[in-house]
């Protein structure tokens, strides 16, 4: 039974292969040509109901207002960036207007238009969350990105990536955090942490003695997640680590980190 | 041992203080939450059947996020100037203030001393390779608008940024601090030209002596806003 096996895994593999090529061709052909399409369906359109509505000539406060659209008119909404919408008017003029001012435009039920806008209430619920710290790592830099997901509104999972750059070595880390929040409804939300994962240090280029080594760590910390605005939010930590080495003394580090993360 | 205790301390600490409010949150432990028990008024015989009218936000296309490629000149100091390319990648939260991530590699020349001295090498071909990450916070601080000619404007913007990341260049990491000024020049509503000076710094023991190092780059980039 194995001959003719070796004789059709080739062809298959080959047809499998290239059923795949296919089907990534047409997947990115289609988002190629929908994607034009699919933003010229997805214009909405809103009537004006405060006296005017006003066009700048950018999203941003400071672009100066070149036309205006009177109440009762209708305008369609081309995108947002961040806080601003490019809007079209019915002549055809396109422009920025900020979010306050479509607020107050009605969609085609004649209700008020209402736009998503990050809150403190999604600081305390939002279940996904990355960002970047940077700080101290028992003496040396350490830059570290993190990705958590809340079970719940106290209790977050987190994956943690540390490049660890010292006078005399080097290195990565990575671990896994439970991460406990007893008032995560506050602006200034206490948290604890406790974690596991893999540390690899090897030593600088410079240094003449010292070999790689990878080693299992624990650590247990704490420290505050701030918000900021929107969905920004500021952090800052302390950790323990204890550094299990193969040999007789474990090591014991000490790691000081501020930051800014954003959730979904 | 002191210290030992000292963490194994805090960790049941930590363990006891959030396990006990986590698993009562995670497998509903506690106390049920408190129901309304509020009976009907007596008064009331019928119902209000008017359904609550769900808020639907209109399906904008959001253009937040910035991706884009460079290419310019990096000094490295002491190893003179060469090409250096890289990608950038901005996510941005008000209309004046962005996150950036932005990665590059070039390669160093020869030093003066490596020339002078004929056969001489500091550091290996392969260590000559230089590859950067850096972790920015960025700031428009003159949003603006240029005119080409009488009939076409553009919006454009002078950021500065600066940030932190790592540097691998010689045989080690580096780490990395850099600040810049860029210009963005939009061409349309969501394709941008980019022109960048940015200074890394890093300490560096190569030669001797341990002293930070300024490598100046300069690059022209475009990215789309999606």
């Amino acid at each position: 039974m194995s001959e003719p096996s070796t004789t059709t895994t080739p062809s298959t593999l080959q047809r499998t292969k290239s059923v795949i090529a296919a089907c990534l061709g047409a997947v990115l052909l289609q988002i190629v040509l929908a994607a034009p399409l699919q933003a010229a369906e997805e214009y909405r359109t809103v009537t004006v109901t405060d006296p005017y509505l006003e066009l700048h000539t950018g999203p941003g406060r400071g672009y100066p207002v070149f036309h205006v659209v009177d109440r009762g008119e209708d305008v369609d909404i081309v995108k947002r960036r961040t806080d601003w919408f490019l809007v079209r008017a019915d002549n055809g003029k396109e422009g920025w207007v900020d979010l306050a001012q479509m607020e107050l435009t009605l969609d085609p039920d004649g209700e008020q238009v209402v736009f998503q806008r990050a809150s403190i209430e999604d600081f305390t619920n939002a279940r996904w969350e990355t960002g970047f710290l940077a700080g101290d790592f028992g003496g040396a830099n350490i830059v570290s990105l993190y990705g958590s997901y809340s079970l719940n509104p106290h209790v977050a999972v987190e994956l943690w990536g540390s490049q660890i750059l010292g006078n005399f070595s080097n290195g990565w880390m990575g671990s896994v955090n439970l991460v406990h929040e007893t008032w995560p409804e506050w602006r200034v939300s206490p948290f604890f942490t406790l974690g596991a994962g893999v540390i690899h240090t090897e030593p600088k280029s410079t240094i003449v003695q010292g070999v790689d080594r990878t080693d299992q760590i624990g650590h247990v910390g704490g420290g505050f997640r701030v918000y900021v605005m929107r969905r920004f939010l500021l952090r800052a930590e302390y950790k323990s680590y204890v550094v299990f080495t193969s040999r007789d003394e474990n090591e014991e580090v000490e790691e000081w980190k501020v930051g800014f993360a954003f959730f979904f | 041992m002191e210290s030992r205790f000292r963490v194994l301390f805090l960790m049941t600490t930590a363990i006891g203080l959030s396990g006990c409010a986590a698993t009562k949150n995670l497998f509903g432990w506690g106390e049920p939450a408190a129901r309304s028990s509020l009976s009907e008024p007596p008064g009331q015989v019928i119902d209000p059947e008017v359904e609550r009218r769900e808020i639907k936000e209109p399906a904008i296309d959001r253009e937040d996020f910035e991706i884009g490629a460079f290419a310019g000149l990096m000094n490295i100091e002491d190893f003179g100037t060469d090409l250096v390319y890289g990608v950038r990648f901005a996510y941005h939260v008000t209309e004046g203030f962005f996150v950036e991530a932005t990665a590059g590699h070039s390669r160093a020349g020869l030093t003066s001393f490596e020339v002078l001295s004929g056969g001489a090498r500091l550091i290996s071909d392969s260590e000559r390779d230089l590859y950067y990450y850096n972790l920015n916070v960025g700031y428009n601080v003159l949003p603006g608008e240029v005119f080409i000619g009488e009939g076409r404007a553009y919006n454009t913007s002078l950021y500065l940024i600066a940030g932190l990341g790592s540097t691998e260049f010689a045989g080690d990491d580096r780490f990395t601090v850099n600040v810049g000024l860029g210009y963005r020049f939009l061409l349309t509503d969501s394709i941008a030209l980019h022109v960048d000076f940015r200074d890394h710094l890093y300490d560096i023991d190569l030669l001797g002596e341990e002293k930070t190092a300024h490598n100046p780059e300069g690059h022209i980039g475009f990215t789309v806003f999606f």
